[in-house]
């Protein structure tokens, strides 16, 4: 019967350690391990470029974004200036550089504010369903009706100064839903399961057996679809930007830079200005994606 | 007679089907288990056989009380236990365990098999907090696992394995009743005997009652002291474990005597009879005996009266009209023809 035969010495109790320590060990192995993945190296080394780029921007370039000279208008790079200058002859490389700030904080807040959210709202309503289920769930039914995009504009269009709190707030609403009901899917599924029953029956209270069983087993799409929703987050700001009820000028963001780049046929003039800031935004959505990828294969108990 | 240690008394669990938002479901209750009467004494094994659907993990369900009865009591040592109320309930439930039928699907995957079984000793905090350790160890002992297995996850294990980590976590509560609900129909036949000699060997060196849920026959012989056959929700058959086999007083059990592969020895046959169709559906039972609709020696009156459980002698009942003649024929049972 038993296929191993290890004696039982030299062995350290500590059957009580916290099942989360699990998925910790999951996520540190696959960050060691990333050397042998070259896309999750890659991305892993962007997100932490542009990370560092968006706390400490002063790292990369010591040229003031709004140090302009319109003679320069558009010139193309040149030594001490890779990126060349903008419309209003600003260096576009401290541009672009600056411009990590806002685009990473959109789709971090975003990310986060929705993963709360959607953690706090689904495992309410999938675990405990009756009357919190129904209010939940029908709130969530709304706003899954409306079109995103028409009522993003409408309601944006409504704020006279529009921040990186404006466009977070509009994207959260929007998005939270989606994301709320996945988890509470995946929830009804996992509450159901025979271990969590197995549980009941030896005793174990509601919330010890939500938090201890439910969630660590649940939590696994989330935590990949908020991972993946940094990039969308990221995306979503440049959209806005672009139909103008984005953040307003003087603010730094790849999104205005690309919506000033395509403004007036600007790029057909100096395409580099369209191309900095959009490669930057794709890499980073990307780096999101496979980031998120990689995730959810690494934190399948099955893997090892 | 002393007081059993779990009565149940003329219990009723109903099912409402489910519809959508838009549409009620169909009409009508589902009628899983319909007044049913058991009693489950310290120390023996009963053995409930019955086909999918009958109502045998309904059954389960409220034995261990994640469900209570629609209708009806339970009573644990002759109390009510709708009447329990805070630790003394807490203590009831802890009393009563439940081993699962797919052990794959009984453990969390994420918690190793150490971490699963301390959890309910900690719930109930049996032992103190640094003990716990030292009891879990006792546990896999107990169940014939190593210690190392403690740090393991339940993928790492095979289903045999895992069953005994499901029973060791189920000791862990000290329950005086293991309900288990088909603990073997998910384990390969070779580990089959290895995990019911435990269940045999726990139930002598703890004094457990254990409730043996099981679909065929076969298994169940080995194990029980008495033996329940449901159907449809009811109880159609019970009596000693002998009894039940070598005269059987209900058609529904003689056709599952005759459902166990088994060759006659030479110089012996079987008279099989096979069950036609689906049982019928629970929502709306046929009138008169459940059964007649695929009963083998079904009579007219089968179709109209309810019949009653006729004593057969030793606490051996069948509730059939036939149930005297039944209980003298041969059906599935091997007889010799030399």
């Amino acid at each position: 019967m038993l296929e191993e035969s290890e004696t039982a010495a030299a062995v350290e109790v500590r059957p009580t350690a916290e099942g989360t320590r699990r998925r910790r060990g999951r996520v540190e192995a696959l960050l060691l391990s990333s050397w042998r993945r070259p896309f999750l190296a890659m991305a892993l080394l962007i997100i932490v470029v542009v990370s560092v780029m968006a706390i400490v921007p002063q790292l990369f370039t010591d040229i003031d974004p709004r140090d302009c000279d319109l003679s320069l208008s558009r010139l193309g790079p040149s030594p001490g200036h890779p990126f060349g200058f903008d419309m209003q002859g600003c260096d576009y490389f401290s541009n672009v550089v600056y411009g990590a700030r806002t685009s990473m904080l959109v789709g971090v807040l975003v990310a986060g504010l929705t993963f709360v959210i959607a953690l706090v709202a689904g495992s309410l309503a999938g675990y405990y369903g009756g009357l919190i289920d129904t209010v939940i769930s029908r709130a969530a039914d709304i706003v899954l009706g409306v079109p995103v995009m028409i009522a993003s504009l409408v309601i944006l269009y409504q704020f006279k100064s529009r921040g990186v709190g404006t466009i977070v707030f509009v994207l959260v609403l929007f998005t939270w839903a989606g994301t709320m009901r996945y988890l509470r899917g995946t929830v009804l599924q996992v509450k159901q399961l025979e271990y969590v029953q197995a549980a009941r029956i030896l005793g174990v209270g509601r919330l010890r057996i939500l938090s201890r069983h439910v969630l660590p087993n649940a939590i696994t799409p989330l935590i990949v679809m908020s991972t993946l929703s940094v990039g969308a987050g990221m995306t979503a700001e440049a959209g806005f930007s672009i139909l103008g009820v984005g953040i307003k000028l003087p603010a730094f963001s790849w999104g205005l830079q690309i919506a000033a780049a395509s403004s007036d046929g600007n790029w057909q003039i100096a395409p580099l200005l369209m191309l900095f800031p959009a490669l930057m935004l794709a890499l980073t959505t990307l780096a999101f994606v496979v980031l998120g990828e990689n995730l959810r294969d690494a934190l399948d108990p099955r893997s090892s | 007679m002393t007081t059993p240690l779990l009565l149940l008394d003329d219990v009723h669990q109903t099912y409402r089907p489910k519809g959508s938002i838009f549409s009620r479901g169909p009409a009508g209750l589902v009628q899983a288990v319909s007044g049913v009467t058991l009693d489950i004494n310290a120390g023996e094994t009963l053995g409930v056989v019955g086909e999918s659907g009958c109502g045998k993990s309904t059954l389960a369900r409220m034995i261990v009380g994640i469900e209570d009865p629609k209708q009806g009591a339970v009573r644990w040592k002759g109390t009510d236990v709708s009447t329990l109320k805070g630790t003394e309930r807490k203590a009831f439930h802890r009393s009563i365990q439940l081993i699962f039928q797919d052990p794959f699907a009984s453990l969390d995957p994420r918690r190793t098999v150490g971490q699963s079984i301390a959890e309910g000793v900690l719930a109930h905090d049996l032992v103190a907090a640094d003990a716990v350790g030292d009891r879990v160890q006792q546990l896999l002992r107990q169940v014939g696992l190593l210690p190392v297995h403690a740090w393991r996850y339940p993928h790492e294990f095979s289903g045999g394995q895992l069953q005994r980590v499901g029973i060791a976590q189920a000791l862990g509560v000290e329950p005086e009743v293991l309900v288990c609900d088909e603990p073997v129909s998910a384990l390969d036949v070779s580990v089959r005997a290895q995990v019911l000699n435990l269940l045999n060997q726990l139930k002598t060196e703890l004094g457990l009652a254990i409730v043996f849920i099981a679909h065929d026959l076969d298994v169940v012989q080995h194990m029980s002291d008495r033996i329940v056959t449901m159907y449809l929700g009811k109880i159609v058959e019970q009596g000693p474990c002998d009894a039940v086999y070598e005269s059987a007083g209900h058609p529904y059990t003689r056709a599952l005597l005759s459902a166990i592969p088994k060759k006659p020895a030479p110089g012996y046959r079987i008279d099989r009879v096979v069950l036609e169709g689906d049982p019928p559906s629970p929502i709306n039972p046929p009138a008169g005996c459940p059964f007649h609709t695929r009963c083998y020696a079904a009579i007219e009156m089968c179709s109209t009266v309810v019949p009653k459980a006729a004593d057969l002698g030793d606490g051996h009942r069948a509730t059939c009209h036939l149930a005297e003649e039944v209980s003298r024929s041969r059906v599935g049972q091997p007889y010799s023809v030399v």
